[in-house]
């Protein structure tokens, strides 16, 4: 989103007038990510499922934007498009999927599955439709100019003290550095 | 933005309805981050291929990063944020270290069905 076309959105928001296509966008966006998102866990081929999930992350994406989040945004299209989607596909090439494509899809306790998760979706709409008056209808207007440098402020800390994150941060490196050095030896053949 | 403005099904003139459109609250992205979520858990319960599973967990954790965004949003703090960057690394690694077991389990025993999956039982 260009700093125009923002300043443009904040105006009309001030103005006390709802900016037009909004809610189409966020329609949209979200439609995409269901509907795709229902394609990753019917398809038969793990490679379609694949690109499937490309899309709804990148619809999921957009949502941030209107979120008025767009480091996450960029995140979310850098690292799980860009860098797990590519570990899943060259794992899938890896697999032999020809067999397991010809396969009974689903485990034989599927109905079982089903309805846990049919309780669950009962558990959310009883949530949502008890608890929404708890949620106010107002949605802050975050500044996105100056959202990646407030992210790293709280990430990195400023003037030599330490963020409010930096520690969580600097353990995440370390939960990196494991995954790495785990999915080495585990795919490694010998030792 | 205050409120829900207008009522649907209410006669109203075209540009109207364009302008009082229910605006986009917190609670429409809960409710499409709880589709994505029961979609992701009905992914990981029912399917047999393990690369749809994971693929199947990446959805919940999306899900999860959805609603903290909205909630970052809805008290206008960046939190929320950060926190989701947080859960993109675990993503990363979680998916990672499970597609690399996939691979050695591949490796072993030529399947990579949950329920052929059954080294540890006895």
């Amino acid at each position: 989103m260009n700093p125009g076309m923002s300043a443009g959105l904040n105006s009309a928001i001030d103005a006390g007038m709802a900016p037009v296509g909004t809610p189409w966008f966020f329609y949209v966006l979200a439609g995409l990510a269901v509907a795709s998102g229902v394609a990753v866990i019917t398809r038969r081929n793990a490679v379609h499922s694949a690109l499937a999930l490309i899309v709804t992350l990148l619809a999921v994406a957009g949502l941030y934007l209107m979120l008025y989040a767009p480091f996450v945004a960029g995140v979310q299209i850098i690292v799980y498009a860009g860098g797990i989607m590519v570990l899943f596909l060259f794992v899938i090439m890896l697999v032999n999927i020809d067999r397991s494509s010809k396969e009974r899809q689903f485990n034989r306790i599927w109905p079982v599955g089903l309805l846990a998760a049919c309780a669950l979706l009962a558990l959310f709409v009883s949530a949502i439709a008890k608890g929404k008056a708890l949620f106010p209808d107002r949605m802050m207007t975050l500044p996105e100019s100056s959202n990646t440098q407030q992210i790293a402020t709280m990430l990195y800390g400023e003037a030599g003290k330490m963020g409010q994150y930096t520690f969580a941060f600097e353990i995440a490196s370390l939960l990196l550095l494991v995954a790495i050095l785990g999915a080495v030896i585990m795919t490694k053949k010998k030792i | 933005m205050e409120g829900r403005a207008g009522t649907p099904g209410a006669p109203r003139t075209e540009n109207r309805a364009l302008r009082t459109m229910v605006p986009i609250t917190t609670l429409h992205y809960l409710v499409v981050a709880a589709a994505l979520f029961v979609l992701g858990v009905i992914g990981v319960l029912t399917r047999r291929n393990v690369v749809i599973v994971l693929m199947s967990i990446e959805l919940i954790l999306n899900a999860v990063n959805l609603n903290l965004v909205a909630f970052s949003r809805m008290w206008g703090n960046l939190h929320g944020q950060v926190f989701a960057i947080f859960i993109t690394v675990d993503a990363a690694a979680e998916a990672a270290v499970g597609l690399g077991i996939l691979i050695s389990f591949f490796r072993n025993k030529e399947t990579i069905n949950v329920d052929e999956i059954d080294l540890l039982k006895w």
